[in-house]
């Protein structure tokens, strides 16, 4: 087997160039990939389209390369909380287009199943609407199209060298969908563990759909809203 | 006089049926989520991924990587599950999930919704609340009853971009229940005290 496994987040990243087409696993900063996301900033590249729910959060994530000016256009559902990006959107320094979250993740999933399209009630008669397919099924419905990028960065729990992967809780989020929707998919992971070790059962992705693997480090895995019982 | 948060997010717990699968928006619904009987069978459902939502975590049991989906630290219940971002959406999307509740700013006569952007104000994004309304059994909305100019927010035609449209089957504001029949804005139930004047519907 060639080998998938590299030694960092730089090494993984050595042909991504600017203008290219960037999907960034997680869920506000639950489940993102942030050796990647550091080693980008470090690197000398721009007009990025970037495919993820949220953009970074609070300053944090993908905020560091927003904050760059390296992000030319933005695929997300929502930007409460994310400052910067609606400083952004505000002075049309960057391109946004806000996808339903739902429809996000089917446009995201029908690039990686080899769906071109597909109808859907939701966003109908909304802005989401405008210049799109209307058709009537049981409902008007909206046509939708698959959503492909250049690379995808994830964050997985554990992996094996073949790139299997098991994630953690609600850390799975979006990561899955783009791991293969992406021709480049480079994951790193908490614990990169011998193949065989992730039961064939247990795994939730399985390694196909990737393309290169490194052992992360120094993790922050930041909560944005700790909220325990005593204080609710 | 009206009704209290906690009293609006009673009604809507009294709606549902037992063993329920339910999706909370963030906004006014968090107050349903707190309201919940401890001892319910409901299976609360978090667009991020996650079914059998349970209250919150301890010290010691708190996880970075279980939140919701408004970025909260949460805990589950037993019989809970993880899965990805198409299969949370195919439960909405697919028509699997009971109830969801969202706040709204504007519902209208003919089961609209708007309640995502003002124009010229500061954009947030929908968010998963288009796939909700368009996706759940039934779709709940709780919202204050009067905007700051004292106006009903239920009203004969959204003005707001829209969420959804034809999707509301009932709102609960701090003056009563009503269900918008395509038409006009039935009265299901009504605060203690308070009159059918008061209301302002369309």
């Amino acid at each position: 087997m060639s080998s998938k496994v590299f030694k960092d987040a730089q090494s993984a990243l050595f042909d991504f160039k600017s203008g290219s087409t960037l999907m960034s696993g997680g869920f506000g900063l639950c489940g993102i990939a942030e050796n990647c996301i550091d080693a980008l900033t470090q690197m000398d590249v721009k007009d990025l389209t970037v495919i993820s729910n949220n953009i970074g959060n609070s300053g944090r994530g993908l905020v560091k390369i927003l904050v760059q000016n390296k992000i030319k256009k933005a695929f997300c559902s929502y930007v409460g909380g994310n400052p910067d990006l609606e400083k952004q959107m505000m002075a049309k320094t960057i391109e946004v287009e806000l996808v339903p979250q739902g429809t996000f993740a089917e446009r995201i999933r029908a690039a990686g199943m080899g769906i071109r399209a597909f109808y859907t009630p939701t966003g109908f008669a909304t802005p989401v609407a405008e210049g799109k397919d209307v058709k009537n099924f049981d409902r008007p419905c909206i046509l939708e199209t698959a959503l492909h990028a250049d690379f995808a960065i994830i964050k997985a729990q554990k992996g094996d060298p073949y790139g299997n992967l098991w994630f953690k809780e609600t850390a799975r989020n979006f990561s899955p969908l783009m791991a293969m929707a992406a021709k480049t998919t480079i994951v790193e992971v908490e614990e990169l563990v011998e193949l065989g070790e992730i039961a064939p059962e247990d795994i939730h992705l399985p390694g196909l759909f990737v393309q290169r693997i490194f052992q992360g480090k120094d993790y922050k895995n930041d909560i944005e809203f700790l909220l325990l019982e005593d204080q609710s | 006089m009206s009704w209290t948060k906690e009293q609006m997010a009673d009604k809507v717990i009294s709606l549902f049926k037992p063993g329920s699968s339910i999706n909370l928006g963030i906004g006014m619904p968090t107050a349903v989520a707190e309201r919940i009987p401890p001892q319910s069978d409901f299976m609360i459902h978090s667009e991020n991924g996650v079914l059998g939502v349970k209250g919150r975590p301890t010290k010691e049991t708190v996880s970075p990587t279980l939140i919701n989906a408004g970025k909260e630290t949460i805990s589950i219940n037993k019989g809970a599950s993880f899965f990805d971002s198409s299969m949370s959406f195919g439960m909405i999307r697919g028509g699997h999930i009971d109830y969801c509740v969202l706040g709204g700013m504007e519902v209208d006569c003919e089961q609209s919704l708007a309640n995502w952007a003002i124009p010229g104000k500061k954009i947030t994004g929908m968010g998963g609340a288009m796939d909700l309304v368009n996706g759940a059994k039934q779709v709940i909305i709780m919202m204050t009853h009067f905007s700051k100019d004292g106006e009903s927010k239920l009203v004969k035609k959204c003005t707001l971009p829209l969420t959804g449209y034809k999707v509301v089957d009932l709102v609960v504001t701090e003056m009563g229940l009503f269900r918008p029949n395509g038409k006009a804005f039935e009265i299901i139930d009504l605060a203690e005290g308070v009159t059918k004047e008061q209301l302002k519907l369309p």
